[in-house]
């Protein structure tokens, strides 16, 4: 391994920003434009992942591995979300027949 | 020649990033996802993240892209039963998405700097060695609270998605 891990050259950090910063924004647009509760679930995914390449590419350019334990506790607890989100989702469909977020606009005080 | 893969892998990750929130059906956004959680994982592996790279691998592109397409089987979603907003709603939240992105990348771009290809200073952190190290010393006590709320979500997730017996 050695001899090949010397000669890694990443590509500027700005490019890295810019590729977050897109699919962050992408899921933005996902939590905005769908109604479907499991698709806007994915984006937040997609945002969670533009966060865990940012904080990877930081941590491959700063030298400093606590960025990469980051990355991997936000995996730990984005998996605790899916869980707990999809369980809500499956308890919403057996009670209104529907995963369309319009439905729960009775959550409005 | 990672130079162009990155560009590569960029494009790939944000053609398909597009199409899970374009696609009709979600079955295909979920597939869509998959496609989109591969070209992350090869990101980590020419950030020599090799750890974070197998991690990704199995917890996203397997247990959780399983979870959601489990799930939506289970409740039997397809292009039929898809709510659709109205086309101004669409278009407001592109609009206001778009805006998000130009401050973003209008921010970026002239805040200037970090444009030059960089070459990894510790190009061996992200091996699995060494990144449990780093976990089992600094970072213990978050470690064994991630254990502690994994398991207090499994016992929350089957509470709630379990059928009330009376």
């Amino acid at each position: 391994m050695g001899t090949v891990t010397q000669t890694i050259q990443a590509v500027p950090i700005n490019h890295y920003i810019l590729l977050a910063s897109l699919l962050f924004t992408i899921g933005v647009m996902g939590v905005l434009v769908r109604r479907n509760a499991i698709v806007i679930f994915m984006s937040i995914e997609l945002m969670l992942n533009a966060v865990n390449i940012l904080l990877a590419a930081f941590s491959a350019y700063r030298g400093d591995a606590s960025g990469q334990v980051f990355v991997f506790f936000i995996m730990a607890v984005a998996a605790a979300e899916v869980a707990v989100g999809l369980a809500i989702i499956v308890m919403i469909y057996r009670n209104t027949r529907s995963i369309d977020i319009n439905i729960l606009n009775k959550l409005k005080g | 020649m990672s130079h162009s893969l990155f560009y590569l892998l960029s494009f790939i990750t944000l053609f398909f990033a597009l199409l899970v929130v374009f696609a009709k059906n979600p079955i295909h956004s979920a597939l869509y996802m998959v496609m989109t959680f591969f070209a992350i994982t090869c990101h980590y592996l020419i950030l020599n993240a090799q750890f974070l790279a197998i991690v990704n691998f199995i917890v996203y592109m397997g247990a959780i892209m399983v979870l959601i397409l489990f799930s939506i089987m289970f409740l039997n979603l397809n292009q039929a039963t898809e709510p659709q907003k109205s086309s101004l709603l669409k278009f407001a939240g592109v609009i206001s998405a778009g805006l998000l992105m130009l401050t973003l990348v209008g921010a970026i771009v002239k805040t200037g700097g970090g444009d030059v290809p960089f070459e990894l200073i510790k190009p061996d952190i992200g091996l699995v060695k060494n990144l449990g190290k780093v976990l089992f010393n600094e970072f213990l006590l978050p470690f064994e609270i991630a254990s502690v709320l994994l398991l207090s979500a499994m016992v929350g997730a089957v509470l709630l998605a379990k059928k009330d017996i009376n």
